[in-house]
């Protein structure tokens, strides 16, 4: 007899066993389940198969339809930009600001700060990002090893910048920045020491939760007992463990410069998000052009936070096939 | 063959019987060093942890420091591998103080009791690590894990992540690597907790064999006794910060100097009984007491349950008989309960045979060897 076909309804009951087999009726099925109590799910067939692929297609659709709202909602802006910095007032198409962007003697021409705002950014992106992890990736270590109890101190500090307003930071930190002026200079790239502490925040949380996800202290320990350094511990045994999270918090942390606009104005510096911005009110500006290079940024940004994603799951995929 | 390598102190160590070691691991034996602690003491707030807690250790032996959690005997493997600092005593490894020498200048491996193998490396890597830091070229680096991996039966799980091996295997790698280095001292804490039943008992096994055959003086902690009778030289015994007994497992578990030994060391019948000139009469047997009871007086003998025979009594109820309440077929042996007239309850091991001939309700005769016992007050 064979019991897998039990999708039959009481209608077709009786030929449950095929031909030759004694007829089967819904009494003897509930025997059989009361005996064996894998014989209810055999009895009952495919029918709970039916209800997971109903289940199943259904989840699908939801997912498409959450998929396509939210890739709406980054596109669309993006498409707006794009159309505006290819339409003219009279309602034309002009690629004049994408020929300007891609020609690098007409952007230099037509918006010279916007390369020297760029070169800073880029390396405050930099700086910044090295400064943040090499700041918190060894205190976080070492309050997790040494000094646990001040843990949710530390949180306090690092996600406070969350809740002070920009303009507040500025002038709070404008009496240090006087000092860093007198002793370091004017430089834009000084901006960096306010950008670490923005960037704090998100960089903490990435960080705490690759520090979360392995033993650091059995680590260290195992380490120092087959003869590491303290530094050999960070760089050959924890960095390479939170590498993730490491890069997490780097692209965080460019995601956040590439965008800083407010406090680099405050402070009288200058970065790209100023230069845009200038080149925009500028009266010999084009905004077409200001929308143009907005949108190639957005890029970028994107293209780092995959270039940031690839690396991670690159290397995941070299050590499972391993 | 495994041959020497240069520790982190630029010594070398290993014995000339090493350097000219054949195949045969055995022969890189006699590598131990003497470690002496002496009178650690070490605090957390109002817990003592150490209270003046010495240890001699001789070269080459495996002592295991065995107690309840709590006992301190964790603290003294950290305070002798440098990841604590004992707040006075000092810590003597091969004659010299180290007890100011950082964990990663003291030339000891360690194996943990969690899983400690580096998740970004694959078992060579791991075991090869020490010896990179002992600035060791590639090839040489390479044999050496290789041969350590063999030494605990690995060599097949080298380019292995810790991810995909089991607790058992992590742990045996753990071991190789810290074998590798050829360590003055090898500590393992609590190494085999987190591993079940059966692999436990395989990897404590091989555990010793592989002990005996390099020679490394040892320091094993648990808080499992049967662990730590099986593979220890010697066995101490941990309560409040301190040694209590450190003996030869057989006279920790046969001659325990403490009621608190007697009592965590194996099961104990605690029977009231007189005593007079070193013998102790317990329930019509007279039995010889060991160094440190009463000699005199009322006292309560501690009894094994090896040393106790329940038989079928011959003359009904009365004084040495007790009635079966309970009997339990162990295996290899079996365990039989019975209550005394006065409502205390005994227990027994006895043969398979001379468990299943008893039966709840049953009256027996007791019996008590004449093996010595300790009795307190």
């Amino acid at each position: 007899m064979s019991a897998g076909t039990g999708q039959a309804g009481p209608a077709e009951a009786k030929n449950f066993g095929g031909p030759g087999d004694t007829p089967v009726d819904a009494d003897a099925l509930t025997q059989v389940a009361m005996e064996y109590p894998m014989a209810p799910e055999i009895a009952a067939g495919s029918a709970p198969r039916k209800l997971r692929a109903a289940a199943r297609r259904k989840q699908a659709i939801i997912r498409r339809i959450v998929i396509t709202l939210v890739a709406l909602f980054m596109i669309l802006p993006l498409a707006g930009l794009f159309d505006f910095s290819t339409r003219l007032l009279n309602g034309k198409r002009t690629w004049r600001s994408w020929s300007t962007v891609f020609h690098f003697s007409q952007l230099t021409a037509a918006a010279p700060d916007l390369i020297a705002g760029f070169k800073i950014t880029m390396a405050l992106c930099l700086v910044t990002a090295v400064l943040t992890v090499a700041l918190l990736v060894p205190t976080m270590t070492w309050i997790r090893l040494r000094a646990p109890h001040m843990s949710k101190l530390v949180e306090f500090i690092c996600l406070l910048p969350l809740t002070i307003p920009a303009i507040v930071l500025v002038a709070g930190l404008g009496p240090v920045y006087r000092g860093i002026a007198h002793t370091l200079g004017t430089g834009n790239i000084w901006l960096c020491f306010i950008y670490v502490i923005l960037a704090l925040p998100y960089a903490y949380r990435a960080i705490d939760t690759g520090l979360a996800a392995i033993d650091v202290k059995t680590l260290s320990e195992a380490a120092r007992s087959l003869g590491s350094s303290w530094s050999r511990v960070m760089l050959k045994i924890i960095l390479p463990n939170i590498r993730a999270a490491v890069l997490g918090a780097s692209f965080l942390t460019i995601a956040l410069v590439l965008g800083e606009y407010t406090v680099a104005y405050l402070l009288s510096k200058s970065n790209l998000s100023v230069a845009l911005f200038n080149l925009g009110l500028s009266a010999s500006g084009d905004p077409r052009l200001t929308a143009a290079v907005s949108l190639i940024l957005l890029i970028f940004g994107f293209v780092v936070m995959f270039g940031f994603s690839l690396i991670g799951s690159a290397r995941r995929e070299k050590k499972v096939k391993k | 063959m495994i041959q020497p390598v240069t520790s982190a102190v630029g010594e070398t160590t290993g014995s000339p019987s090493a350097k000219s070691a054949g195949p045969s691991l055995v022969a890189v034996g006699q590598a131990g060093v003497a470690v002496e602690l002496r009178g650690l003491s070490r605090s957390y707030g109002d817990v003592h942890a150490l209270d003046g807690m010495s240890l001699d250790m001789t070269p080459g032996e495996l002592v295991v420091l065995l107690g309840p959690s709590g006992c301190g005997k964790t603290t003294a493997l950290r305070v002798l591998a440098g990841l604590e600092d004992a707040d006075s005593g000092q810590v003597v490894v091969g004659g010299k103080d180290v007890s100011s020498v950082p964990t990663s200048k003291r030339d000891m491996g360690m194996v943990f009791q969690a899983y400690s193998l580096f998740p970004h490396m694959t078992a060579r890597d791991n075991v090869a690590f020490g010896l990179q830091l002992r600035g060791q070229d590639g090839p040489t680096r390479r044999k050496r894990a290789d041969e350590y991996l063999e030494l605990v039966g690995l060599n097949s799980q080298a380019d292995r992540y810790a991810h995909q091996m089991s607790g058992g295997q992590q742990q045996r790698v753990a071991l190789a690597r810290a074998l590798a280095i050829q360590p003055k001292v090898l500590l393992l804490d609590e190494p085999l907790s987190a591993l079940d039943a059966k692999v436990r008992v395989q990897l404590r096994d091989e555990i010793r064999r592989i002990q005996l055959e390099v020679g490394t003086t040892t320091l094993f902690v648990t808080h499992d006794q049967e662990e730590a009778l099986a593979v220890a030289d010697r066995v101490g015994v941990m309560r409040a910060g301190k040694i209590e007994q450190i003996d030869k497992p057989d006279i920790i578990y046969s001659a325990p100097t403490t009621a608190f030994v007697a009592g965590f060391i194996g099961l104990t019948n605690r029977v009231s009984g007189h005593a007079s000139d070193g013998i102790v009469s317990v329930l019509g047997s007279n039995v010889p007491l060991l160094p440190g009871s009463p000699t005199s007086g009322g006292v309560t003998a501690l009894v094994r349950p090896e040393a106790i025979r329940f038989t079928p009594s011959t003359m009904g109820s009365g004084p040495g008989t007790a009635t079966v309440v309970a009997t339990s077929f162990l295996g290899a042996h079996g365990r039989v309960q019975a209550r005394l007239a006065d409502g205390a309850i005994l227990l027994a091991q006895m043969s398979v045979g001379e468990t299943v001939a008893l039966h709840p309700g049953d009256i027996v005769d007791v019996a008590i060897a004449p093996s010595r016992v300790l009795a307190t007050a």
